[in-house]
């Protein structure tokens, strides 16, 4: 009995293979946080991505109908577990990654992609360090230092903001560098900055409000991820913030909305996307979202457009696109044509610079969340001179 | 006064926080005093009260979840006491830490299964979610609830176990476990009485903490037990006054630290003290002084 199991296992284990192997697929790896601090963010991605698989399932190559297997790992936020996650892609054989939301886990996986010749779009990893000195790393959203200095700019031209408290993460290579890059523009403004740092875990923000407060700064740039925010959002409200809160692409999320509903707090963010840009691509994947409980869940319980998905979205296109000039599944290939591939998605043009394949973008946009409708209101575009 | 004004909301929060981990602190110290075991999920056990409030509030209004959610913790610390220590009462003593190890583990990857890692708001319970204003700072009602509720606590507490049958039985149990078996005190309901009194304060320290920092995440647990165990041992573990002045001063430290300007090495502080309480007074400051019975 046991033989005739182990030896029919074994027939199915062959025929599987024999399976895949006749299908015609290219895989495209999902490396995303679903878990950890940056899962909220990771998800909204992942949804994105999804969705523009199922709306484009298959690829031509040559002639040559091709199916799109999305291959998701959860990277757990974490900068540990991201080069297990990355090896279990490159085990599985994909041609292009996807991801990661949060710089950290981008920059610890890396070196196994490198090693192993496959090419990476990162979504919305805006740390410099991720495609910096490589050639395999993409990235198809702006960087820190363009964000840093959009912000700093919005501080000082709307608010007359001539102090700034900056509170950033311990160890977390998104957070310290953004507050960086912010503090550098700012300073170059003429501005003052009072900085402070939190370690991992932290629950506990009165202390660090306090300071603010207790300093009497004029804004409060907090780039962090969405589980800090939404405690710092907290104990802001408790103690009676007057003064607005700014944040990076990260806080552009509706886990921020809620957390911000029925306060008196001013909340910016600098993001990607303006949800209203594109009215038939929102309508389209708030229906798809809509449709299945686990999409809403993992969307953050309602069917907020957040840009990261918008993101997601265009990236998968992105990798189709190179694929098929690359005209082969192969990994190697797909990296060549990475370099030239251009792509007009729902977030504007996308295209390679020539030295460390980071997005041509000029432009954010600025958005704030509205604690009445508990929706983001559009508040500018803004550039850097 | 300026002084004051400028220091009084660090002061605030830690005393807030004190009075958290004081609640949770007692737990460990009573099931330390009873069985000799650091119960290592009881960090957990409050996060999963936060999780069970979240969920239960979900499907009924406040005045039902909040009792629900305490007997619902109530319930888990007695479970987690009946299948992952009972049955290795006669076991080594390593043994049960080590389950209890697994129990925490258990817990928080339940939970990571449950919420599918993302962080969970917790609803605001009203009246101590108001916001008030003492002297120049602004707070949450629940920063000056926390401490006065801990105290009545630890005062009914204290009666209990000072002036009871159980709280006797409790007392004997802690002094010497093979004796009072013989005496015939049922040490099963003792050490269950134990866990369900040090769950229950877990779950009232979790509805007051989350009111303050209203999203939990599986490790939400783990950070809050780590210091209330040091809070245990900075006060002597086994000891119930001293677990609770322990918190205070811990809670306090903390955010004066942060207060200063050195926000990086709050946390540093808190465990370098637990080595240096470990070093020049290894009983605690109101720990009994170790005696090896033959």
């Amino acid at each position: 009995m046991k033989k005739l199991a182990a030896a029919l296992i074994c027939a199915t284990m062959c025929l599987s293979c024999v399976a895949t192997a006749s299908a015609e697929t290219v895989k495209i790896g999902v490396f995303e946080p679903a878990s950890g601090d940056n899962g909220a963010g990771g998800k909204q991605e992942t949804l994105g991505i999804q969705y523009a698989n199922e709306e484009t399932p298959t690829v031509e190559i040559d002639g040559v109908e091709y199916d799109v297997e999305l291959v998701i790992v959860d990277n757990e936020s974490s900068t540990e577990k991201a080069p297990t996650a990355a090896s279990e892609l490159v085990s599985n054989g994909v041609s292009v990654v996807l991801g990661s939301y949060g710089s950290g886990v981008s920059i610890a996986a890396s070196d196994i992609f490198a090693e192993a010749g496959i090419p990476v779009i990162g979504v919305t990893c805006t740390n410099p360090q991720v495609t910096e000195g490589n050639t395999h790393y993409f990235r198809i959203c702006f960087l820190d230092p363009f964000q840093g200095t959009v912000l700093a700019n919005f501080a000082s031209e709307n608010f007359g903001a001539t102090k700034a408290y900056v509170l950033t993460k311990l160890g977390d290579d998104y957070s310290v560098g953004l507050g960086y890059y912010f503090q550098e523009a700012f300073e170059s403004l003429g501005g003052e900055v009072i900085s402070d740092t939190f370690p991992e875990g932290t629950a506990d923000f009165t202390s660090y409000i306090t300071t603010a407060i207790n300093e009497g700064v004029d804004v409060i740039f907090a780039p962090t991820s969405t589980e800090a925010a939404q405690l710092i959002i907290a104990t802001a409200a408790s103690q009676g913030v007057e003064v607005p809160l700014l944040a990076g692409d990260t806080w552009d999320s509706n886990v921020i909305l809620n957390a911000a509903e029925g306060t008196d707090l001013g909340v910016y963010v600098t993001t990607f996307y303006q949800e209203g840009a594109n009215e038939e691509f929102d309508a389209n994947i708030k229906e798809w979202i809509n449709a299945d409980s686990t999409r809403l869940a993992n969307n953050g319980g309602d069917d907020t457009v957040a840009a990261v998905t918008a993101m997601g979205y265009d990236a998968y296109y992105t990798a189709l696109a190179a694929i098929q000039n690359a005209g082969s599944t192969d990994a190697a290939a797909v990296n060549e044509a990475l370099w030239d591939t251009t792509y007009t998605g729902v977030t504007g043009e996308i295209s390679f610079e020539s030295e460390n394949g980071d997005a041509n973008r000029d432009t954010a946009y600025v958005k704030v969340a509205n604690t009445e409708t508990v929706a983001w209101d559009f508040v500018a575009e803004q550039g850097v001179q | 006064m300026d002084f004051i004004n400028r220091n009084l909301p660090y002061l605030l929060a830690g005393i807030s926080v004190g009075g958290q981990y004081a609640l949770i602190a007692i737990g460990y110290t009573m099931v330390y005093g009873i069985l000799r075991l650091i119960n290592f999920a009881h960090g957990d056990i409050f996060m999963v009260a936060a999780l069970v409030l979240v969920y239960a509030s979900a499907s009924f209004p406040l005045y039902v979840s909040i009792p629900l959610t305490i007997i619902a913790t109530v319930i888990l610390g007695f479970a987690v006491e009946r299948v992952a220590y009972k049955p290795l009462r006669n076991a080594p003593r390593m043994s049960v830490m080590i389950s209890a190890i697994g129990v925490s583990y258990l817990l928080q990857n339940l939970a990571l299964y449950v919420t599918g890692g993302l962080a969970q708001v917790v609803p605001s319970i009203p009246v101590i979610s108001d916001t008030i204003k003492i002297g120049s700072a602004t707070t949450k009602v629940v920063t000056v609830v926390t401490p006065i509720l801990t105290i009545v606590l630890v005062i009914v507490l204290m009666q209990l176990i000072n002036h009871t049958k159980i709280g006797m039985a409790m007392r004997a149990v802690s002094d010497d476990f093979e004796t009072s078996r013989l005496m015939g005190i049922k040490i099963n309901s003792v050490i269950s009485t134990t866990f369900m009194i040090g769950s229950f304060l877990a779950a009232v320290g979790a509805l007051l903490y989350f009111t303050n920092y209203p999203s939990v995440v599986p490790t939400s647990g783990a950070m809050p037990g780590l210091k209330a165990f040091v809070a245990a041992v900075f006060g002597g573990i086994g000891s119930i006054p001293g677990a609770v002045i322990g918190a205070f001063i811990i809670g306090i430290c903390e955010n004066i630290i942060k207060g200063l300007g050195w926000t990086t090495f709050s946390d540093a502080f808190t465990f370098a003290l637990l080595i240096v309480v470990l070093l020049v007074k290894p009983t605690g400051l109101f720990g009994e002084k170790a005696t090896d019975k033959v």
